[in-house]
């Protein structure tokens, strides 16, 4: 095991250092906040989805660590342009390959997300890595807030 | 490291958990203060229990019973000499210092604190020393009082002062703040509370493992600790509570061993320290404690303060050495805890490249978000020192951060 392969690869430090999708926008049809009680990491998450349900844009802010951060700006990269049940789809995709590292996980439709397949090994960080995911299916659902502890 | 006093020389040899590597590399452990390793001594002592003298206490008559009832109660005389404290049953075994802080907000709540009375406790206050509070407020209609503390992490003591007055029931504050490292002049604000009228809580959880807690020097009403921080197992914990103030007291918990008599109609109270000690205690957890505290007199207070801070003093000089490392506090009086900030890195992933490098430090809040407000940061890195650790450690810590700083860079 290796922190700088397993964990802190350069996509990750990168989109750490200058998160994508970043900011509060002036319209969202959708918000939800993604907190981490233990970590003090708090985020919210817009998305604005238009009336076939496709998620048109999508924008976060907040704080936490450098796999919560990278993780947000990543997701919101691949959120952007699908359904919101193809969303739905690639949060469990999501989830399988950070919680079950046996799974039979279909790395190409993650594309770059792939980068968090060595996640598992580092169980208390696996919450910080989904962190905005419950975000935005709890934005999705109606909710307001997520969190992971 | 540390020439000049051999007590601590071979210590590391008598904690076990001290023998593994961790990611493969040597474990430096800088998280005592979330909770110490644990001597030989003490594991032996509750395995001794397990395995010579498993039974209840206190109702068998055979003989298993009655050595388990004996080591019980040597357990308790153990804390109360510790403690210093006047009489054995002043001495409240409980799950730790969460536990029994909650015993007093509800014993001595009930007995003392109506609406518009108030409480005071200071900024730098664990959670466990602050919800407690919060919910009396709530059952009682209290007041709170928060006393602040300055850029430095001390307890504002002019603002202190001025809190107290004659609705001040209680005042409740730690001897060493788990968070910064501050030491409270316990005795002091101790007499500052009394003279306002006020009965004082200490939170030792911090203090009984680096410093001598006398509760009749200190004048203390209340002190509160948990086993677990002190060498001893998790799980259990004390009260010290004044007779007087212990007696007047409602109980709080019902059950077994509280009792003398129990009848439909009418329960009659067992006497201190059994009211406030319902049901089938932590048996082994209180022989171990004893064992801990045994162990912890063994060495000698001296010993481990001048360990300690020889330590702290490296820790300090090497962190501040560090280009981008940020100390949080810089209190007047500091026991081993230092909570620092890297360059832009989270603490989080910090934590995890240190534990890598087998490096354990606590990242985060430290169960105290007020003191994180108070600086404007989210969560820290904790690095606490305790006797086993030295130079060593210090050097690991070292390389361990400039390792993140690398990949961070
Ligand atoms: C100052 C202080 N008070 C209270 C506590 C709570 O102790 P416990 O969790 O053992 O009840 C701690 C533990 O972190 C502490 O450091």
């Amino acid at each position: 095991m290796n922190v700088s392969d397993d964990l802190y690869q350069e996509i990750i430090l990168d989109h750490s250092r200058s998160p994508r999708h970043y900011g509060c926008p002036l319209n969202h049809t959708h918000c939800a906040a993604g907190r981490n009680p233990l970590c003090g990491d708090e985020y919210q998450v817009y998305l604005t989805l238009d009336e076939d349900g496709v998620i048109r844009d999508a924008s976060f802010e907040g704080a936490g660590c450098a796999i919560s951060k990278a993780s947000t700006s990543l997701m919101l990269e691949q959120l952007i342009g699908k359904h919101h049940e193809q969303a739905r789809a690639l949060f469990e995709t999501f989830h399988d390959m950070v919680t079950n590292p046996g799974g039979d996980h279909d790395t190409k439709v993650l594309g770059k997300l792939a980068a968090f397949s060595g996640i598992w090994k580092f169980p208390s960080r696996v919450k910080c890595a989904i962190l905005c995911w419950h975000a935005v299916r709890n934005a999705l659902d109606g909710k307001t807030t997520a969190s992971t502890e | 490291m540390n020439g000049t006093d051999t007590t601590l020389l071979d210590i590391r040899d008598r904690f076990p958990c001290l023998e593994q590597q961790v990611h493969g590399k040597r474990l430096a452990y800088l998280d005592s203060a979330a909770t110490a390793l644990k001597p030989a001594c003490v594991i032996d002592a509750v395995t001794q229990h397990y395995t010579q003298e498993s039974a209840n206490i206190h109702r068998g008559v055979h003989h298993l019973s009655e050595k388990a009832t004996a080591s019980f109660e040597a357990a308790r005389e153990t804390v109360r000499a510790h403690l210093n404290a006047a009489h054995t049953h002043e001495i409240i075994f409980t799950s730790g210092t969460t536990d029994s802080i909650n015993l007093v907000a509800q014993a001595f709540g009930q007995l003392e604190i109506g609406k518009g009375d108030e409480i005071l406790i200071t900024e730098m206050e664990h959670h466990s020393n602050i919800v407690p509070w919060q919910l009396l407020r709530e059952r009682s209609g209290a007041v709170l009082r928060v006393a602040p503390i300055s850029d430095d992490g001390d307890v504002d003591r002019e603002a202190f002062r001025a809190s107290l007055n004659e609705r001040t029931k209680l005042v409740a504050f730690t001897a060493v703040s788990n968070a910064l490292g501050t030491v409270n002049p316990v005795a002091e604000m101790a007499a500052e509370a009394h003279a306002a009228g006020a009965s004082v809580l200490v939170d030792a959880a911090q203090g009984v493992p680096v410093q001598p807690m006398d509760v009749q020097a200190l004048d203390c009403d209340f002190l509160a600790f948990s086993g677990h921080k002190v060498f001893g197992p998790t799980g259990i914990g004390v009260l010290y509570g004044k007779e007087g103030l212990l007696e007047a007291m409602p109980p709080v918990k019902g059950g077994g061993d509280m009792i003398l008599s129990v009848t439909f109609e009418k329960t009659t109270y067992n006497a201190l320290p059994y009211t406030f000690e319902a049901g089938t205690a932590h048996i082994a957890g209180a022989i171990g404690l004893g064992r801990a505290l045994e162990f912890v007199s063994e060495l000698g207070y001296a010993a481990i303060e001048t360990h300690e801070a020889a330590i702290l003093a490296d820790a300090f000089e090497a962190l501040q050495a560090i280009e981008g490392v940020r100390l949080v506090g810089t209190p007047s009086r500091r026991k081993g805890i230092i909570s620092f900030l890297v360059d832009e890195i989270h603490p989080h992933d910090l934590g995890t490249i240190l534990d890598q490098e087998g490096v354990a430090i606590r990242a985060g809040h430290h169960c105290a978000q007020p003191v994180m407000a108070h600086f404007g940061v989210p969560a820290t890195a904790r690095a606490s020192f305790s006797l086993y650790n030295n130079h060593d450690d210090i050097d690991q810590l070292v390389a361990a951060i400039q390792k993140a700083q690398e990949i961070f860079g």
